[in-house]
């Protein structure tokens, strides 16, 4: 168990720093720790959390993708035509938006991979492609979502919110067996030491365009439930999500140098994000000063976490 | 120090020419002597920010405050202007440019001694200015105007000329010689190369880190400053449209994004060319959904064809 | 050897080249079921390159390779596994982040994509108890290893791949004694069993127990090929360097023991890795300093070039006791210090920028200098002999040889009153190395006092005028004269009696 601790250490002080956040959030909030206060902030919660696992998926392999709000953007567009309507229409709809999302990180992927270029530029010019599509869904905001089933997705589930039973099953259900295959090794193993990866015979190429993929499909996951909740498509999204999902890995304890974090930790990162944020709505913070507290909390923990290079007694160690 | 002219920093002036040739041929007002300088004008805005840009880019990092640099320093140099003091309108400038360097400290402190990744600390030095700027106004859009100073440099023109494109050279001009003339540019490529080797041939990589963003904060500060005397205010938000602009018109020009490669001549072109690319295509009434398709495709276009020369030539 | 058997590998007239530089040039090369055939070489003959293009590493510029006659492409580690050629690199092929479960699974045999069964992993560990490895814990992290316990991991990670090929690429290198005795009983096996095994070491008396047959290297080419007693170990150095070792390095000169000291270290202390060591360095002479890799020599040289924080210990130059808190002040003119350091691709050069331009980043700083001036460069560039097609290209363009001369040059334009080298002729050719013994014998007879972190024996015996040697953060015996046999150096490195140590070598 020690051990267990020790080698999950990011996420295991992510998951407190949430737990500390989220007693205090419902101890301060007027109506307390009801479902209903519960499934809002979980919903918030979530949104931004699967947009930080499609952002994982690129920053383990040493990558970046700019273009997971641009993603989210486009799917939710998509979603606000395809979600209504005759069930099998909407089940077919859920698997099209998911499956958009993905071909939009393939498309990353293959440019990445066969172009020879810095993921950072090629999403950059991605995004401002998926946007200008989203746009030509929906140049203003509308469309529907099946109410029922955005409810059924949105509220609870025999008093658990909804989005909670969510993240537990892409935790339980996806992470945990992803971890234990060749696949979720070989993103480690090429984000830690792609040379060392190589010459244990993986084939990066592939690993590479399964990571950027992987990271299309959770923003269309993101997407997906985005519109679940807002009912609407709305292609001028983007912006927001993008940068809180880089956020967010780095509060989860994902290493932006690759290699190192978890899926849990995303999540757990997203969770604090929005924590905070709602937090402060209730905290008697003027509502102006919030923006800022959020800044400074931000760029605290952030600070907190460079700190440890500031014990190096090696000036070299810090250069890699 | 070879010539900062390469063929990569060519290729946007290259694109710049066959946009107005092709525009020309739908729209003859394009080769108009009034429309061309008018894109000079627009272009030193993106341009500013691009050169403080490209020289945190040739470091091997990047600045994703600049949005929140500009729109602070033109809430500040307005809101200067705006209490009617004659000698607080006189500061404006200046202290929006000191406002813009100390911002840049601020990011290298976290760069150069936490050694933060500067994508997620300049990213929350963004977010707390925009705290601050949020704070500071109370939301709404700040109160103040531009000072004649501020407008002329945004909008005058000398022998037909825009000023604000000749601030935007001059400044190109006196930072590409510091790039490519001084040591101080050679520490930077240094670095962006390999920032190990540097400090163990016994050069200060730290300071170095900090003037570099301390440069790169005033050029934000400029741009900011400059854009409101072209809309004679400040408004929230003002710099969020730059900042991928910023960074596309830098990698168009040629400087690779991993630092070291590169240079101010390529980021000329490069602005120049998404200014004329932005204007272009709103001038041709394509809707926004179709810019920014053909804007993305575009910038993988040039960076495809980049690199697959380079792979030709390797 | 009468087998009719085409050789389990054959390489025909292969060629490797890195830009101007010919690693491998036209070498034939077989190695056959179940022997076990040692590669020796010295460093730069381009042993880890041939290693390379046989695990798919690396592709050959010219020529063909072909298992169990017949030809075959190796364009990635993956062929090469396909036909159970298996690679212990010298480089650790060991994702760092990863635990060593998780690296044994990587990569093994039927692993794959989908889940991991981990049907290996049994084997795995039994290769770990055998060769003593029994208390790495599974699920530690591979970072948090020792060296020699990732020499391990990574020797179980390739017998469990069940290779029929075998390569060993220093793979024992920072395994204790007792350790490299276990792993050889399972090369034997191995070997037995009917698996081709490739071997490389620096170490003789390894080559001594283990090899059936040696090839020896020479300048990308394979000097000759001969069963293990054909020849003896004198002969074998020869064939190695291709001529005498004395002729190698410069007369030393006598007596210099009143020069006046330039560098004089006392109680110098750094966490618990350095304990207080005291030295001085006189005008004029060359002090070695050995030890095994890790006992604090590398780390005490950093700490003179102001690298380490929290230091304790005073250091004069020339009489005047100086604080050096980075390598910006210790270049200075006042100090004069420069530092030649261990790693030059990573830390002595920068790679993508031009000869010309790493020549000048030293000197740069310097305000008693003109950077720009070739005069600064080009008297110690003709000496050392450099190779170039132009001082503009950029300086990966260069063998590894001559790279380390560019990274001397940059440092000897700033004329300092003391040289820190850390290894400066690891993986040198012989050529180069030559040169740069005669250019440091030469500076030191024009006064420049020199300290010299080697892992080479005969560079401390047969260049330095003092050694000392490192054991566990302290020196532990520092010879001279007479003193300077390899017996005393190994005993000293080992931190044993001399009769003991004689066992070991």
């Amino acid at each position: 168990m020690l051990d267990y601790m020790r080698s999950n250490r990011r996420e295991v002080i992510a998951g407190l720093v949430l737990i500390a956040l989220l007693a205090t959030y419902l101890g301060t909030h007027p109506r307390g720790a009801s479902t209903y206060v519960m499934t809002i902030w979980a919903n918030q919660c979530l949104i931004l959390g699967l947009a930080a696992c499609a952002q994982f998926f690129a920053v383990v392999v040493r990558g970046i993708d700019l273009s997971v709000g641009a993603v989210m953007a486009l799917t939710n567009c998509i979603a606000s035509y395809l979600l209504d309507g005759s069930a099998s229409g909407i089940a077919f709809g859920m698997v099209a938006v998911v499956a958009a999302g993905a071909l939009c990180g393939l498309l990353n992927g293959v440019i990445i991979v066969f172009g020879r270029i810095q993921p950072i530029v090629v999403t950059l010019a991605t995004a401002s492609v998926f946007i200008g599509i989203a746009l030509l869904l929906r140049p203003t905001p509308g469309g529907a979502v099946n109410y029922d089933l955005a409810d059924a997705m949105t509220l609870d589930f025999l008093g658990i919110p909804t989005a909670l039973v969510i993240t537990a099953v892409a935790v339980v259900g996806f992470w945990l067996p992803f971890r234990r295959t060749g696949l979720g090794l070989g993103l480690y193993a090429l984000g830690s030491s792609e040379q060392a990866a190589f010459q244990s015979g993986i084939d990066t190429r592939f690993i590479r365009l399964a990571a950027f993929t992987l990271a299309g499909l959770f923003g269309g996951l993101a997407g997906l439930f985005y519109s679940f909740v807002t009912t609407t498509g709305d292609a001028g999204i983007a912006a927001g999500f993008t940068l809180n999902s880089i956020a967010a890995v780095v509060l989860g304890g994902v290493l932006l140098r690759g290699g190192v974090g978890s899926l849990v930790g995303a999540l757990a990162g997203a969770f604090i994000l929005k924590t905070i944020a709602s937090l402060m709505f209730f905290s008697g913070i003027p509502s102006l000063a919030q923006p800022l507290f959020e800044g400074l909390i931000l760029a605290g923990a952030i600070a907190i976490g460079g700190a440890d290079v500031l014990r190096a007694r090696n000036k070299l160690e810090v250069y890699s | 120090m070879r010539s900062a002219i390469t063929l990569d920093s060519l290729m946007p002036f290259f694109g710049v020419v066959v946009l107005i040739l092709a525009g020309s041929v739908f729209f003859p007002q394009v080769l108009s002597a009034g429309y061309l300088t008018q894109q000079l004008q627009i272009a030193a805005f993106l341009g500013l920010l691009a050169t403080g840009a490209t020289i945190v880019i040739l470091l091997g990092h990047i600045d994703l405050s600049v949005p929140w640099v500009l729109t602070g320093a033109a809430i500040l140099s307005t809101a200067l202007v705006g209490t009617g003091n004659p000698v607080l309108s006189a500061i404006a400038v200046p202290a929006a440019l000191a406002f813009g360097a100390l911002i840049g400290v601020i990011n290298a402190m976290g760069v150069a001694i936490l050694r933060i990744p500067s994508m997620v600390w300049t990213l929350a030095v963004n977010s707390m200015l925009l705290g601050l700027a949020v704070l500071n106004t109370g939301g709404f859009n700040p109160k103040g105007q531009s000072s004649p100073l501020m407008v002329a440099m945004a909008s005058g023109d000398i022998l037909g000329l825009p000023i604000s494109f000749l601030v935007w050279i001059a400044i190109s001009l006196i930072l590409g010689y510091v790039l490519t003339r001084t040591p101080f540019g050679r520490y930077l490529r240094s670095i962006g190369f390999n920032e190990k080797a540097t400090f163990l041939s016994g050069v200060s990589t730290p300071s170095v880190l900090f003037v570099a963003f301390a440069i790169a904060g005033m050029c934000s500060a400029l741009g900011g400053v400059m854009l409101a005397g072209y809309a004679n205010q400040a408004y929230q938000s003002m710099g969020d449209p730059f900042l991928l602009p910023t960074i596309a018109a830098v990698v168009i020009g040629g400087t690779s994004i991993l630092g070291g490669r590169g240079g101010l001549f390529g980021t000329i072109g490069g602005a120049l060319f998404i200014t004329l690319l932005t204007s272009i295509l709103s001038v041709m009434q394509i809707d926004d959904a179709w810019r920014n398709i053909i804007f993305g495709v575009i910038i993988l276009a040039m960076l495809l064809f980049q690199t697959l020369r380079k792979g030709a030539v390797a | 050897m009468t087998d009719i058997r085409p050789p389990l590998l054959e390489m025909k007239n292969i060629s490797k080249h890195f830009g101007a530089t010919k690693a491998l040039d036209g070498v034939d090369f077989a190695c056959r079921a179940g022997e076990v055939h040692a590669v020796l070489g010295e460093n730069g003959a381009g042993k880890s390159t041939l290693m390379k293009l046989i695990a798919g590493v690396l592709q050959p510029t010219h020529g063909q390779l072909r298992v169990d006659g017949q030809d075959v492409a190796l364009n990635t580690p993956q062929d090469a596994l396909r036909h159970g050629l298996v690679c212990m690199f010298q480089e650790l092929s060991l994702v760092p982040d990863l635990t060593v479960r998780e690296n044994l699974l990587l990569g093994a045999p039927g692993a794959g994509l989908g889940w991991l069964r981990g049907t290996g992993l049994s084997d795995a560990q039994d290769v770990l108890n055998r060769i003593g490895g029994d208390q790495i814990k599974m699920g530690a992290r591979v970072a948090d290893l020792t060296l020699p316990q990732r020499q391990q991991v990574e020797i179980a990670k390739a017998i469990m791949k069940k290779p029929r090929l075998l390569i060993l690429d220093e793979a024992t290198s920072a395994l204790s004694a007792s350790v490299v005795d276990r792993v050889f009983e399972l090369v034997r096996e191995a070997r037995d069993g009917g698996t081709a095994v490739l071997f490389i070491s620096h170490r003789f008396h390894e080559v001594e127990a283990l090899a059936d047959r040696v090839s020896v290297f020479r300048n990308g080419q394979r000097v000759e090929t001969f069963l293990k007693g054909a020849h003896d170990y004198g002969e074998i150095i020869d064939m190695m360097v291709g001529q005498k070792i004395e002729e190698l390095f410069p007369q030393k000169p006598a007596g210099l023991s009143n020069a006046e000291v330039v560098l004089d270290v006392r109680s110098f202390s750094w966490e618990d890795r350095v304990k207080d060591v005291s030295l001085s360095v006189r005008r004029g002479q060359i002090v070695g300093l050995g030890g095994l890799d890790g006992q604090g020599q590398g780390a005490f040289l950093m700490g003179l070039f102001g690298l380490l924080r929290k230091a304790d210990g005073t250091t004069a130059i020339a009489g005047q006791t100086s604080d050096i808190t980075s390598p910006k002040v210790a270049k200075h003119q006042d100090i004069a210090l420069a530092y030649v350091p261990e790693d030059r691709k990573t830390e002595g050069l920068i790679l993508d920028q031009s000869i010309q331009e790493n020549l000048e980043l030293a000197a740069l700083g310097r305000t008693d200098l003109d950077a720009g001036d070739a005069a600064l460069y080009s008297g110690s560039l003709d000496q050392l002999a450099l190779k170039h097609g132009g001082l503009d290209l950029p300086v990966s363009s260069l063998s590894g040889g001559n790279q380390q001369k560019v990274v001397l040059a940059k440092w000897l334009a700033l004329k300092p009153r003391c040289l820190l080298l850390a290894d400066p002729t690891r993986g040198i050719d012989v050529k180069t190395k030559t040169q740069i013994y005669a250019i440091l014998r030469q500076l030191a007879d024009q006064g420049t006092a020199i300290l010299l972190l080697s892992t080479d024996y005969e560079e401390l015996i047969q260049l330095c005028d003092e050694t000392h040697v490192f054991f566990d953060g302290a020196i532990v015996a520092s010879l001279k004269g007479a003193e300077l046999t390899p017996q005393n150096i190994i005993a000293a490195t080992l931190n044993v009696a001399t009769n003991e140590a004689a066992r070991h070598a």
